[in-house]
């Protein structure tokens, strides 16, 4: 059986940033293996742990600078990966949803997987649909919002975490594609050996040419026309001082307030 | 040339998204200069929508087909009443399981998609507005197409109001049940255990800033000695530090204190989806742009670490060593 698994890198903003055009300046940002995706490539690792012939391939888009978080996940367990790039991509305005899933649903179509496991989100776009769009253009089954797995041979037995703590049981067919939630397992550290491993493992990177798609698949009728900071709804009273001096604010108000006593 | 709007229902349940995507529905509506439609599918459909019979409703279609939310159902219906109709705007929930049909209907009708907008304006193109990187930015877009799907994030909208005098119209759509491959069978509720934070007047609610499991005690001994209750936002469940009944947001527990006290929480939406009916908000955090400052009502912007063992003294309580 193959998994593959869908890695985004991303981006996390520093407490002080600025923003050129319409993207917050690369120097604020530091980049990091998507959370739910973590999650989703320890969940493929584990299921490849438990059973024979099992095997686990990562896909990418994204510039060389995120070959570290590939070689993160290949640490961890996954066998091989995969990363497109290029320049069409690399001058694109940004990716979005479709062009995404095009891509995505370009190499599951080479690599014909059993289950397709992705985030249900990325950390930084949050768009929290490229898993569900992959599965639309494979013409897989799907289920999002995955917290429980139960894998068997032709059905993936899943739980789907709904609002307010209810959790939907629900049977999907394989072949599938499941939008892995956080807290569905525990994510493990790379280990050095691990880490060591992961050089040596295959990492091809292609250009969207070699895998069949031609620089038609950037485009789109959606166009980011800005990005600011929001402005602040916030009346917040900020206690200045040092720690002691804003902590006997907060023990004075709470007090004040009757809520607490001592 | 409508505005369709697909409404939410679960177990016999209309949820308030419902109500919020007919204000959403409203707007847009009337900057394109159209009427908003609804759809119901599924569920006690002529109950539903007589309580969506709301003010601006043009007609409500309603699809009797199953009980509760299959994906299967909901992507095909959607498609044939989209033919039928032929909107502009499709309008869908960004909700759990608006992420579970959305990205499929749009990509099956072929239509741009863009998931939980917080704003919409203009006309030709539309403008959305929507968040990134944890709510720390705002960006705006423009959808240049004749029709095109959007996502509205829940609780953005108020609800709408006031009753209207839609046409209510049966719509049958042809189910293929073959080509349905997702099964519910049946429902499951995270159990209650040792205490419940829905009760508590007072919350200490810890997140991500407390870095490691050992530094727990720290938030224990403060929420010992302010005789409030410990909370947390979901990393915090997930790594295992805290069982999931602690857990205040979307996927956890809504809770309404007198006091809640956000300590290295950054207020993401689904966070603040649990907590924002609290009386006073008070947020101690190192990032001064942190989504959570948006909605306290007092904020310490400093780190944790240094501020919560002087608080813990302040009432009397002894600092552990972590
Ligand atoms: C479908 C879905 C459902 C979800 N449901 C929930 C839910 O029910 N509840 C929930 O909480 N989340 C939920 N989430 C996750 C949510 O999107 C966020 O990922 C999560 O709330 C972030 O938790 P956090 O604020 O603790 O961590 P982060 O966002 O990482 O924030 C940590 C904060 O700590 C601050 N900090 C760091 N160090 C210090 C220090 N030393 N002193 C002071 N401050 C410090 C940082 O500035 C930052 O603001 C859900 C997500 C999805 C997709
Ligand atoms: N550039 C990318 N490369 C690989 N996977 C991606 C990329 N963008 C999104 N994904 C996958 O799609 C999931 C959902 O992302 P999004 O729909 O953008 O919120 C992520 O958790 C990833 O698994």
């Amino acid at each position: 059986m193959k998994i593959l698994v869908t890695v985004k890198e991303v981006a996390e903003v520093d407490d002080e940033f600025g923003i050129s055009g319409l993207d917050i300046d690369a120097s604020d940002l530091e980049y990091n293996l998507n959370e739910w995706d973590d999650y989703a490539v320890e969940e493929a690792v584990q299921l490849s742990e438990e059973r024979d012939g099992v095997e686990v391939v990562t896909v990418t888009i994204g510039p060389e600078r995120s070959e570290e978080t590939i070689r993160m996940a290949l640490a961890k367990g996954a066998d091989r990966a995969l990363r497109v790039w290029d320049d069409t991509l690399e001058d694109a305005q940004y990716l979005d949803v479709s062009t995404k899933a095009d891509i995505i649903t370009t190499v599951a179509e080479a690599e014909e997987p059993d289950l397709v496991l992705t985030g249900v989100q990325a950390g930084d776009d949050s768009n929290g649909a490229t898993g569900v769009a992959v599965a639309e253009r494979l013409d897989y089954e799907w289920a999002a919002v995955v917290n429980a797995l139960d894998l068997s041979d032709d059905v993936a037995s899943v739980h789907r975490e709904l609002e307010g703590g209810i959790e939907e049981l629900t049977d999907v067919e394989l072949p599938a594609v499941l939008t892995i939630q956080t807290g569905i397992n525990e994510p493990r550290y790379a280990s050095l050996r691990g880490i060591r491993q992961a050089q040596r493992k295959p990492l091809e990177t292609s250009s969207l040419e070699e895998i069949g798609l031609d620089e038609s698949v950037v485009e789109t009728p959606v166009e980011r026309t800005d990005m600011y900071e929001p402005e602040s709804e916030s009346d917040a009273v900020i206690w200045e001082g040092d720690a002691e001096e804003t902590a006997s604010e907060l023990a004075q108000f709470l007090r004040d307030k009757g809520v607490v006593e001592g | 040339m409508t505005v369709l709007a697909v409404t939410e229902h679960r177990r016999g349940e209309l949820r308030d998204v419902s109500f919020e995507i007919v204000t959403a529905g409203r707007e847009l509506a009337s900057e394109l200069g159209t009427e908003l439609e609804l759809a119901v599918i599924g569920g006690d459909v002529d109950d539903f929508a007589d309580r969506l019979n709301l003010d601006g409703v043009g007609t409500i279609y309603t699809v009797e087909e199953g009980e509760e939310f299959n994906h299967g159902v909901y992507t095909q219906a959607i498609e044939q009443l989209y033919a039928e109709t032929e909107p502009t705007a499709l309008l869908l929930p960004n909700t759990v399981n608006g992420l579970d049909y959305a990205p499929a209907v749009a990509g099956r009708l072929d239509l741009p998609l863009v998931t939980d907008v917080i704003g919409v304006e203009g006309e030709d193109p539309l403008e959305v507005t929507r968040e990134q990187y944890g709510g720390k930015v705002e960006t705006t877009y423009d959808i240049d197409a004749d029709s095109y799907a959007i996502t509205i994030r829940p609780a953005e909208w108020p609800a709408a109001e006031g009753a209207g005098e839609a046409a209510i119209e049966a719509f049958e759509a042809d189910i293929d049940e073959d080509a349905i491959g997702a099964t519910v069978t049946g429902f499951q509720e995270v159990s209650g255990g040792d205490v419940d934070i829905s009760e508590a007047d007072v919350l200490v609610s810890i997140g991500r800033g407390i870095e490691e499991e050992e530094n727990i005690p720290l938030v224990e001994a403060l929420a010992d000695a302010l005789g409030a209750t410990l909370s947390s936002s979901r990393p915090i469940v997930d790594n295992g530090w805290l069982p999931k009944n602690r857990q205040v947001g979307q996927s956890g527990k809504v809770v309404t204190p007198d006091v809640y006290i956000a300590i290295g929480i950054s207020g993401a939406v689904q966070h603040v989806a649990g907590m924002k009916g609290a009386d006073t908000i008070v947020a101690i955090n190192t990032d001064p742009n942190a989504p959570i400052y948006d909605i306290a009502d007092y904020g310490i912007v400093d780190d944790l670490f240094d501020v919560v063992p002087e608080l813990i003294e302040a009432f009397g309580g002894d600092v552990p060593d972590v």
